[in-house]
């Protein structure tokens, strides 16, 4: 006995749908099982939040007059790609600010870059444009300087190539320097071990197989609406499972796409990772319709069922050898302490586990107020396993 | 017994001058530097934890002042930008002391000032740059 998105859109229309998070539906299967969740459950809403570094905004600037076909350009002395049409640019997260010393003095602090002029746009403050071109009998304009605001672009649209990863590795250091990575700081021989994953209450990690998200899936992206664009980059579903079906890698990814008009910069947050660089992070929610009762098995996966890697950043993840230090679940890194290598080492997260409960209690709002309709998707993303009918 | 913690702003001409050993030796104080530096332009910067008796510690206090020396309670120095912190938690692997924390309830860090000893750390690990020095 299934449902479909259709018969869930009409309840959630009618005021009548009944949503839960991915963490509330935890013990709601614990206390009434998954049949009668599937039952009575629309909707699962989950979410999270953290540092996205394949993040970026393309953004129409409107014509100058005269025309200029921009060859270069720089939001905030931070450098957009131009080699697109005319007044196309695309703003990426981890572009740094012209004249930033970077590493020079190591650790760089990397306090502004193209993550930031996204936040700074979102949060309605002017950015200051400047583009060069070389003139053309079309466009003969040279230079064009001027502050904008996102109300006055013709068109901006977050689209992210790469983001939610679906779990992914935990850092450690076993070497006798500290290390400044994407990961954070990491302190050394073992000195702390850091994760990023809202696990339990993260998108791709409760429906593990891709059999409701898929391309066109409406969600929460950046506080206002967005879509699943694409599978994202280094999408990879064949990787090991937990009986859950939970990867015990990093495994698939989405492309997301959303008008930056209706954004806000709580869950569209510039970052300066210390020795690393600059990036945007980025808050997602992903409702999950109830269609049976696999769905709710899933859904309800808890975060003593999730598994991470914990992985060398000192040697291992640089060199690309690899190795697995070995693994944690969920759980653990969240009590605070991890033994590594018979060490107990103490966990910093990355991902805010409080905002991913944030977004996806919004997303749960939205769609009990009959606000936010569910998507039927136009192309389910790949997934080895779930074409391979192996859980 | 009291136990303050105390940024000293040491100017220009006292920077050279034994000043706060006279703590210990006059007062009956004992201190624990936090950090200490002397800026381009020779001014002196002090992070001091002390501890003794609350009317030596006034007593020590007044000589400083009398040698020019500005005080502040260090619980003013480092802030935490409420509007800017996300709650990552990136900051809990540098802290030293147990300042920063999570809550497990309700997933957001905590920052309590009486266990912060100003060390700056989480100042640069902060990815949105939410803690901020004031001196």
């Amino acid at each position: 006995m299934g449902k479909t998105i259709a018969e869930i859109n009409e309840r959630i229309r009618k005021g009548e749908a009944v949503v839960v998070t991915a963490e509330e539906i935890i013990d709601l299967v614990e206390e009434k099982g998954v049949e009668e969740v599937a039952r009575t459950v629309d909707v699962v809403t989950t979410g999270t939040f953290g540092p996205m570094c394949s993040s970026g905004a393309f953004i129409n600037l409107g014509h100058a007059q005269p025309r200029i076909k921009i060859h270069r350009a720089w939001l905030n002395e931070v450098p957009a790609y131009c080699g697109i049409a005319a007044v196309d640019i695309y703003i990426g997260a981890t572009e740094m600010a012209e004249h930033d010393p970077l590493n020079e003095v190591f650790p760089g602090d990397f306090r502004y870059g193209g993550g930031h002029v996204i936040e700074d746009l979102v949060a309605g403050r002017r950015v200051h444009l400047r583009a060069e071109a070389y003139g053309t009998d079309c466009y003969p304009n040279r230079r064009w300087e001027k502050d904008i605001t996102l109300e006055d672009v013709k068109e901006a649209w977050l689209f992210n190539p790469r983001n939610a990863y679906q779990n992914y590795n935990v850092a450690v250091n076993l070497s006798e320097r500290v290390i400044y990575t994407y990961m954070g700081v990491l302190r050394p021989n073992l000195g702390n071990a850091n994760y990023c994953s809202a696990g339990q209450l993260s998108p791709l990690l409760n429906d593990p197989l891709f059999r409701t998200i898929g391309i066109g899936t409406r969600i929460f992206l950046g506080g206002g609406v967005g879509y699943v664009a694409w599978h994202g980059t280094q999408h990879n579903t064949d990787v090991p499972r937990a009986d859950n079906g939970t990867p015990t890698r990093p495994a698939g990814t989405i492309a997301v796409i959303g008008d930056l008009r209706g954004m806000n910069p709580r869950y569209l947050t510039g970052y300066s990772i210390l020795g690393y660089g600059a990036t945007l992070a980025v808050g997602i929610g992903i409702p999950i319709p109830v269609l049976d009762e696999e769905v709710v098995r899933y859904a309800a996966v808890r975060d003593a069922d999730i598994t991470a890697p914990v992985v060398d950043y000192s040697v291992d993840y640089p060199q690309g050898t690899g190795r697995v230090l070995g693994e944690v679940t969920y759980a653990e890194l969240k009590s605070g302490r991890i033994v590594v290598e018979g060490k107990e080492v103490p966990t910093a997260p990355l991902s805010s586990y409080s905002r991913a409960r944030e977004i996806a209690g919004i997303l749960k709002d939205w769609i009990r107020q009959g606000r936010f309709l569910l998507t039927e998707p136009v192309e389910l993303l790949p997934c080895a396993a779930r074409e391979k009918g192996v859980r | 017994m009291v136990r303050h913690k105390i940024v000293l702003h040491f100017p220009h001409e006292q920077v050279d001058k034994p000043v706060v050993s006279k703590l210990v030796r006059d007062y009956n104080l004992d201190f624990n530097i936090l950090k200490a530096s002397i800026t381009p332009r020779e001014e002196g910067l002090l992070v001091l934890e002390v501890t003794g008796e609350e009317a030596d510690y006034d007593r020590g206090l007044e000589y400083l002042r009398s040698c020019g020396v500005d005080i502040q309670p260090l619980s003013q120095d480092i802030r935490r930008n409420e509007e800017r912190c996300t709650h990552c938690g990136a900051c809990l692997a540098v802290c030293p002391t147990e300042a920063l924390r999570l809550d497990r309830e309700t997933w957001e860090v905590r920052f309590s000032d009486d266990e912060c000893v100003a060390c700056e750390l989480c100042v640069r690990a902060c990815p949105p740059r939410a803690m901020e020095v004031h001196y």
